[in-house]
């Protein structure tokens, strides 16, 4: 029920609505529940709504960290 | 697809699990509870389970909405779809949860009520738009990441002048229910996996209270596998260090003060009820929600005069103390006899974020038969 995936945003429409991109499956999305959303930024999708907009910098910080504790860890 | 399979890269969580096995200490046991059912979901399907050292365990929570909504919620949706002017629209989870005697959604429309599944509650106002003379109600049901669609659905309902839209109102509080568990003290549990999308609503801040009061370590992680093995490293961590903190693994989507303009919107249409009937639970105060009075006319439960029904679950099912974390799937005598995801006896076997579908579905159970 919670499940949300990703999606890249690809235009913004009017009635703060906008078209998003899932893979290759393009999608009218409602945007009416976050603020400051511009196209090409990554959504949190969730029934039909984006709920938050997905922070590159914190991504990438969250990868480093992990790939530190797989390698202190020692990858195969 | 990006921001997905990052999260999945099997190299990094075998190192991860080499980390967590270097750290786990052999004198003593770790139980986590992991509370959502999106998290259930990945341990079971990506085997994250077996990456765990024999001492650390994962407990699974209650954080599966179809599971925790009482029968008798199911069978008042049912009663209200048997209404000749009614269109009842539905998220597809619930269509196959067992209601009294046997009924279900699903047997509900083949006998001739008119309930519609939606993905999204956009779909339900179209359906009422479209259809003027139908009495149109949405079962809208989940937890903090689902309630702010439902009260953008009422908004725009009232912004319109929809007047053939309600909703039958069963959104549930995370917080409530963590609290519910943590004061039974019947399931011991040294930490929490804290919800991934959730969170992106409520921020991290609402958590602070467990790791303060009760002193438990608090995760808050991504429902990816490499977000659950990171989250469970971090759990290991602070108890390890005798810490009990909320941290954040899933920093890139959740912060501090969580989606202020979803929490307003949620605060403008519905209030607290003071109590509210959890499976496997029971009653716990202040842990719902319901309109307000001034949206009462999209108040399903009010239009209708609905009346509450008692129901009780099939006594042989063990879904309640599998919700506490007290018993798991196997302990349960229905589980694989009868009740299966494709003939569920007990709603933890329906959606696959219940424990009982998740450890069927991905055969856990058989590969622990034959180890």
């Amino acid at each position: 029920m919670c499940l949300a995936i990703p999606a890249r945003v690809v235009e913004l429409l009017d009635n703060d609505m906008a078209r998003v991109d899932l893979d290759g499956v393009t999608k009218t999305i409602s945007l009416a529940l976050v603020e400051d959303v511009a196209a090409n930024d990554y959504v949190v999708l969730h029934v039909g709504y984006a709920l938050a907009k997905i922070d590159e910098a914190e991504a990438e910080k969250t990868l480093a960290l992990l790939r530190e504790a797989a390698l202190i860890g020692g990858v195969a | 697809m990006k921001h997905v399979d990052e999260y999945r890269d099997g190299d990094l969580a075998r190192g991860v699990a080499r980390r967590i096995a270097a750290e786990t200490r052999p004198d003593r046991a770790y139980r986590f509870m992991e509370f959502c059912g999106g998290h259930t979901h990945a341990i079971s399907r990506y085997g994250i389970d077996d990456l765990l050292p024999e001492n650390l365990r994962m407990i699974h929570g209650p954080g599966c909405p179809v599971c925790v909504l009482p029968m008798g919620r199911i069978d008042d949706a049912i009663a209200l779809a048997r209404r000749p002017e009614v269109t009842l629209c539905t998220y597809a989870d619930l269509m196959r949860v067992p209601a009294s005697g046997g009924a279900s959604l699903m047997k509900a429309r083949a006998e001739g009520a008119d309930i519609r599944m939606v993905y999204s509650t956009l779909d339900a106002l179209e359906i009422a738009r479209n259809a003027p003379q139908r009495e149109v109600v949405f079962f809208a049901i989940g937890f903090e990441t689902t309630t702010p669609p439902t009260a953008t659905a009422i908004r725009l309902a009232q912004r319109e002048g929809l007047e053939n839209f309600s909703v039958f109102c069963n959104h549930v509080l995370t917080p409530a229910a963590i609290d519910a568990i943590l004061r039974s003290g019947e399931t011991v549990v040294d930490g929490f996996i804290g919800p991934a999308h959730v969170s992106t609503i409520i921020g991290a801040r609402p958590y602070a209270r467990f790791a303060q009061e009760f002193g438990k370590p608090v995760v808050i992680a991504g429902f990816e596998p490499l977000d659950v093995a990171q989250a469970i490293l971090m759990l290991l961590r602070q108890a390890n260090e005798g810490r009990s903190e909320v941290e954040n693994e899933y920093i890139r989507a959740v912060t501090q003060d969580g989606n202020r303009k979803a929490q307003a919107e949620v605060d403008e249409i519905f209030e607290l009820r003071e109590s509210f009937e959890w499976r496997g639970l029971g009653e716990i105060p202040d842990s719902a929600l319901r309109l307000r009075p001034a949206y009462a006319a999209f108040d399903a439960e009010r239009r209708f005069a609905m009346q509450p029904c008692a129901a009780r679950d099939n006594p042989a099912c063990e879904c309640g103390a599998i919700l506490r974390g007290v018993k798991h799937p196997r302990d349960c005598k229905l589980f694989g006899r009868g009740c299966t995801p494709q003939t569920p006896m007990g709603a933890c076997m329906v959606s696959s974020e219940g424990s009982c579908a998740a450890f069927w579905s991905y055969g856990r159970f058989r590969e622990k038969a034959v180890s």
